[in-house]
């Protein structure tokens, strides 16, 4: 059985562990700008709202990519950013219609969340259940892929 | 069921690899016209700048990956075609049939007609042959002169910088990338451009190119007259611009714009406009003729407007939808999207859909927020609560929810309000409308 990340918001409290152990678990520092998991906060209405990759069966970051520097990790079924091929074109960043892709200046190269090959940091690291490692069936990411479908075959009018 | 694919572009090989996805007994032909393996051109300007070796343009690094899907690659040039028997006549006089036919042949660099550019020291950049051609000339200290700077145009730039040569950029529109940023954006792109020592001409064409010696200008007459002129080594060039400047150069690149790839396709049945035309599933007007990628026209998902959108997001996505139809299975591409990345020297910036706007009558609204101190930029254009258009500088983190947000036609709502009161929350207004996370 594939696993996926399930992202429970009204669990977060904001605490940002998540964000520190992705940026250690990628970087090996502690540096939350650099994290791939980002914890929105809409303070208005006081929810902190985890947010990264869903792994999306379209995978148009990986399409898209004009030299095959994005594939899926055999093992998690991820589509994990190889950076030695990776040539930082950007494309997949402006093809993923979540945004989950991001540029690092520093490294020329672009990173996303590859599940950290089956033992996701931040999973691990959130104190309160918001974000747990389980089965695919389970995750309500349904919601998400189900909007995923939509970007290329909604029709004109519905808008 | 025999599908053959007319290039091994992005647009062929996506397509060769959906179909085989989609049907495991097919018979799948990949044609490409060039004597290499399946590559992609946009790697091109990382293979110059040293980034990356040949092998690291090619579309499919593993080795045998084709003939692992059973896909057979056939390097021949398609010259013409018989609709009627389904068949292709291949520039060494073999045949090929078929059942289903995707026209994937991707379009080429036009060259101006401007006296002086076929000279040998006048180059394109579009093919592997092309680079190679120019890593040759292009050394640090050589004098390069680009005619063009539209989105390509800026691509290759960035790659000559990277090798140390004397650049000058030419451009006819009034700002750099002209036909895919908003005047303010092009302005700070020109200004970052040129302070890293590029010399760029905006609102002026190039009127000839010579030998230099051959027929010199005024201005070069009088500089070689008082002794400051350039060394006018024996390959050099001059080129004289429409204002009558007169500079020399050793190579001069074409960036001037494409055109699609329809030569074979004369007195078929398959309409073309500019580009080939087809509808939503990507189907020509002849049935079981497809089309995808720089070669195809469609209508724009916004304006509806015909446009052959010569980038690379929307060939993977043209070949996927064509493949699925050509399997027999059902997929739609209700428009173009026309979606651009770039980064200039170290500034990246990025354009979505409709970024010029919509007119106030017609439910129109945008913002503009510029921050030139630190080289960043964003506009946002809207069409009553959707978003149908952006433009950024500097902005390189969740940039896809732009196209997320355009595309699928969210409602934003009272969203709309906040980002053209602070542009800089798409990704909280994206998560709040289009994923209801708040
Ligand atoms: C230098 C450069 C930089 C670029 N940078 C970007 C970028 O940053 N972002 C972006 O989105 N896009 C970029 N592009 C554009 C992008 O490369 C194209 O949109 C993309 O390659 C289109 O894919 P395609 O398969 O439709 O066509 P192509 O890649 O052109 O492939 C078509 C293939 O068909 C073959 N062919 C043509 N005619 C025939 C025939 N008669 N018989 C047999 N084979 C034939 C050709 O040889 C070729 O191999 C860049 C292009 C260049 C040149
Ligand atoms: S930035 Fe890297 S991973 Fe993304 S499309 Fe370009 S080469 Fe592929």
């Amino acid at each position: 059985m594939q696993k996926s990340l399930h992202i429970d918001a009204n669990k977060c409290t904001g605490c940002l562990q998540c964000e520190m152990a992705c940026s250690y678990e990628n970087h090996g520092v502690f540096n939350i700008s650099k994290s791939r998991i980002k914890v929105f906060n809409f303070e208005h209405a006081g929810r902190k709202v985890p947010y990264t990759c869903t792994q999306c069966s379209e995978a148009w970051c990986m399409t898209a990519c004009p030299v095959d520097a994005i594939r899926i990790d055999a093992g998690t079924g991820a589509k994990a950013v190889h950076e030695d091929i990776c040539v930082g074109c950007k494309v997949c960043t402006i093809a993923c219609p979540f945004g989950t892709v991001n540029y690092i200046a520093e490294t020329g190269k672009v990173q996303k969340c590859d599940l950290c090959g089956g033992e996701p940091a931040c999973a691990d690291a959130c104190p309160t259940g918001a974000i747990t490692y389980v089965d695919a069936d389970w995750t309500g990411l349904d919601k998400m892929r189900a909007w995923a479908g939509k970007t290329d075959t909604q029709p004109r009018a519905t808008a | 069921m025999k599908h053959v694919i007319i290039g091994n572009g992005p647009a062929g090989v996506v397509a060769a690899e959906a179909l085989r996805k989609a049907d495991a007994a097919a018979e799948i032909v990949l044609i490409g016209a060039e004597p290499e393996p399946a590559y992609s051109r946009m790697a091109i300007p990382y293979l110059l700048e040293g980034n990356i070796d040949e092998s690291g343009t090619w579309l499919r690094k593993t080795e045998g990956h084709f003939a692992r899907l059973r896909i057979r690659e056939l390097q021949a040039r398609v010259v013409s075609m018989n609709t009627t028997q389904r068949k292709l006549l291949l520039a060494d006089g073999q045949f090929e049939t078929y059942d289903r036919l995707l026209i994937a042949s991707g379009s080429h660099p036009v060259r101006p007609s401007i006296p002086g550019i076929d000279l040998p020291q006048v180059q394109t950049c579009w093919t592997l042959a092309d680079a190679r051609a120019i890593a040759s000339l292009a050394k640090p200290g050589t004098r390069v002169l680009q005619l063009g700077a539209g989105f390509i145009g800026c691509i290759i730039m960035e790659a000559l910088a990277a090798r140390g040569v004397e650049l000058t950029v030419v451009e006819m529109g009034d700002r750099m990338v002209p036909r895919m940023m908003t005047p303010k954006a092009g302005g700070m792109i020109k200004q970052w451009v040129e302070s890293k020592g590029v010399r760029v001409l905006t609102g002026k064409g190039v009127q000839r190119i010579a030998p230099a010696g051959a027929n010199p200008g005024l201005l070069d007459r009088l500089a070689q007259a008082v002794g400051v002129g350039a060394k006018s080594e024996a390959s050099g060039l001059t080129v004289t611009l429409s204002d009558g400047e007169a500079l020399g150069c050793d190579l001069v690149i074409v960036a001037a714009g494409v055109a699609p790839n329809v030569g074979f396709l004369e007195n078929t049945g398959v309409q073309v406009a500019k580009g080939v035309l087809v509808d939503s599933r990507m189907q020509t007007t002849v049935a079981g003729i497809y089309a995808a990628g720089d070669v195809a026209e469609a209508p724009d998902l916004l304006t509806g407007a015909h446009l052959v959108a010569a980038i690379q997001p929307n060939a993977a996505d043209q070949a996927r939808v064509a493949a699925l139809n050509m399997a027999g299975r059902e997929a739609q591409l209700p428009g173009v999207l026309a979606i651009n990345v770039l980064d200039t020297l170290g500034l990246v910036s990025t354009s979505f859909g409709q970024w010029w706007g919509e007119t106030a009558q017609n439910g129109g609204a945008g913002t503009e927020l510029v921050d030139s101190a630190n080289h960043r930029y964003l506009s946002l254009q809207f069409k009553d609560d959707v978003l149908i258009g952006a433009t950024s500088i500097g902005h390189t983190e969740h940039v896809g929810v732009l196209r997320g947000l355009i595309q699928t036609r969210t409602r934003l709502g009272s969203w709309k309000d906040a980002l053209l009161k602070d542009p800089n929350c798409y990704m909280a207004a994206y998560l709040a409308s289009a994923q209801r996370a708040a």
